[in-house]
């Protein structure tokens, strides 16, 4: 398979190439450490390359195949995950330089051995925010991660390798985590799609934690079938993870092909307009149209939200460094380091202040979701920024990227809901939309967000340059 | 918070945490602590007594 197809095509497109002998595993794994190789160092996406793993599990995927077994139904797909998960064999960075002395993982992670299991095949670890704290990935030790769709801009953060993987065809499926937002704002600022789903939902064992009880880890991709295969196949109860809630797989696949019949979608108004700049509401009213969504919803007490929400990742993610603080402090980032150093003189009384609104927040969030089935919000407040930007404008205010281009994805991790992001075409740089659905409803949000790529308002692109730049010269 | 109760935060939290701050990064945090501060203003006009039970819940 050459890579400049290979880079086109998704997951689900893969897998069957695979289980048709269109295409073998091992082709497609070549065609992908190609890309890797190629394009990898140009966007600064990957951290490590699983060269021998990859070639020695898409082996194993074609020696099923010529056994004649029904093969699974990720069978020889590329995929690469943010290095805060644990891959058996490599350090688990999690975007710290102070973690480069930690020894090798023992294990996968149990979404990374979920994925492996579906037949997925690990081609390398990706860049990320030093331990997920930041909107935009320019990593003090490992460098920016460059945005397919315009090079001088940032991918989004804090899984930034994530989504440039994605944008420049390197793999179809990627894994990120999300305390905050940070699958769905890089998504959006690189034009693809991710799933944040509901707190519990997905095992975190295995993935170096930030916050955690907002952490979440979902899948990206380029489709939302894909989105929604990595989905079903990563589900399921692990007594390894203590927020990893007791319920059995409820698969999404069935979902997809119900449409959006019977819900009622309404789009997020009040503080979710006020925060999204001119071209992000071009982008939502387009969504809100394709969806038939007139209703107006608006969300309670979300600038508080927001509030406890940054105690909370504050507190616990500076516990979390405690001793690194104490005698490694030089050797973080110094935007981490300095908001992890006042994160833990946060007094006491404070983040209880917080955890007892997130519950009063909770509430209210189900009560919403009594009135309608999905809410549509802007992802982000503007399209990616310049590398090195200290600020972008919004409605005359200057915000600090790093920590405001999540505005307005806090409050639904706050509130632990499931959110499907897509990317809405539009003229200039990608802009994404969120689909949010009430606890437990992914396959509401994710029917939702197909709906949007039926209507046709809803593509997520290789970067054309990307796509140009990948293929080999002719020999 | 004004700058000075900031700055004795920091120095008071810093040695109950045995955190030692060097004096190059001193603005930074303290501009995060005031960042910090201000986020909590904005819950203190909530009504805890509408949330009594602080979260997360032990379960046994």
């Amino acid at each position: 398979m050459r890579p400049r197809e290979y880079a086109t095509l998704g997951a689900a497109d893969l897998a069957a190439s695979v289980r048709s002998g269109q295409a073998s595993a091992r082709e497609i794994a070549e065609a992908a450490l190609a890309r890797v190789d190629t394009l990898g160092p140009r966007y600064n996406a990957f951290t490590a390359v699983t060269r021998e793993r990859a070639l020695r599990d898409a082996a194993a995927v074609d020696a099923a195949r010529a056994r004649g077994e029904a093969l699974p139904p990720l069978a020889g797909v590329p995929f690469a995950v943010k290095n805060l998960f644990d891959v058996a064999g490599l350090t688990t960075l999690a975007g710290a330089a102070i973690e480069r002395d930690r020894p090798p993982a023992t294990a996968d992670a149990t979404v990374v051995a979920r994925l492996a299991k579906a037949g997925a095949v690990l081609v390398g670890a990706l860049n990320m925010e030093e331990y997920a704290y930041g909107f935009v990935t320019e990593n003090a030790h490992y460098g920016a991660v460059r945005n397919p769709h315009d090079e001088s801009r940032v991918a989004g953060g804090s899984s930034g390798g994530s989504s440039a993987a994605l944008a420049a065809g390197i793999v179809p499926l990627t894994l990120g985590s999300d305390t905050n937002g940070s699958i769905r704002v890089p998504a959006a600022l690189c034009g693809v799609c991710g799933l944040k789903p509901t707190y519990g939902r997905l095992s975190r064992q295995g993935a170096a934690l930030f916050a955690s009880s907002l952490d979440h880890v979902g899948p990206m991709t380029r489709s939302v079938t894909d989105l929604v295969l990595a989905y079903d196949a990563m589900q399921g109860a692990d007594a390894a993870d203590i927020a990893c809630a007791q319920r059995d797989v409820e698969p999404a696949r069935p979902a997809l092909g119900l449409g959006i019949d019977g819900l009622r979608i309404g789009v997020a108004d009040g503080y979710f307009h006020d925060h999204a700049g001119d071209q992000s509401r071009a982008a939502l009213d387009i969504a809100a149209k394709a969806l038939g969504a007139e209703r107006r919803v608006t969300l309670p007490d979300v600038e508080r939200a927001r509030a406890a929400g940054f105690i909370i990742t504050a507190s616990e993610g500076a516990e979390l460094h405690l001793a690194d603080l104490r005698t490694r402090a030089a050797e973080f980032d110094f935007a981490t380091r300095d908001r992890f150093l006042a994160g833990a003189m946060i007094p006491a009384s404070w983040y209880i202040d917080a955890q007892r609104f997130r519950a009063w927040f909770r509430a209210r969030m189900h009560a919403v979701f009594a009135g309608v089935d999905v809410i549509v919000a802007a992802a982000t407040p503007v399209p990616a920024t310049p590398i090195g930007a200290t600020a972008f404008d919004l409605h005359g205010k200057a915000m600090p990227p790093r920590t405001h281009l999540g505005l307005l994805t806090h409050a639904f991790a706050f509130a632990g809901l499931p959110v499907a992001t897509v990317p809405i075409d539009g003229p200039g740089l990608p802009l994404g939309v969120q689909l949010v659905a009430a606890p437990w409803r992914e396959d509401v949000a994710l029917r939702a967000a197909r709906a949007l790529e039926i209507a046709g308002v809803s593509h997520a692109r290789v970067a054309a340059g990307a796509l140009e730049r990948g293929t080999p010269p002719p020999s | 918070m004004t700058r000075e109760d900031c700055e004795r935060w920091l120095d008071a939290m810093a040695a109950a945490n045995g955190l030692a701050i060097d004096p190059a990064w001193r603005e930074g945090v303290l501009a995060n602590l005031a960042r910090i501060a201000e986020q909590h203003e904005r819950l203190a006009g909530f009504d805890f007594a509408s949330s009594p039970v602080p979260a997360p819940r032990f379960e046994p």
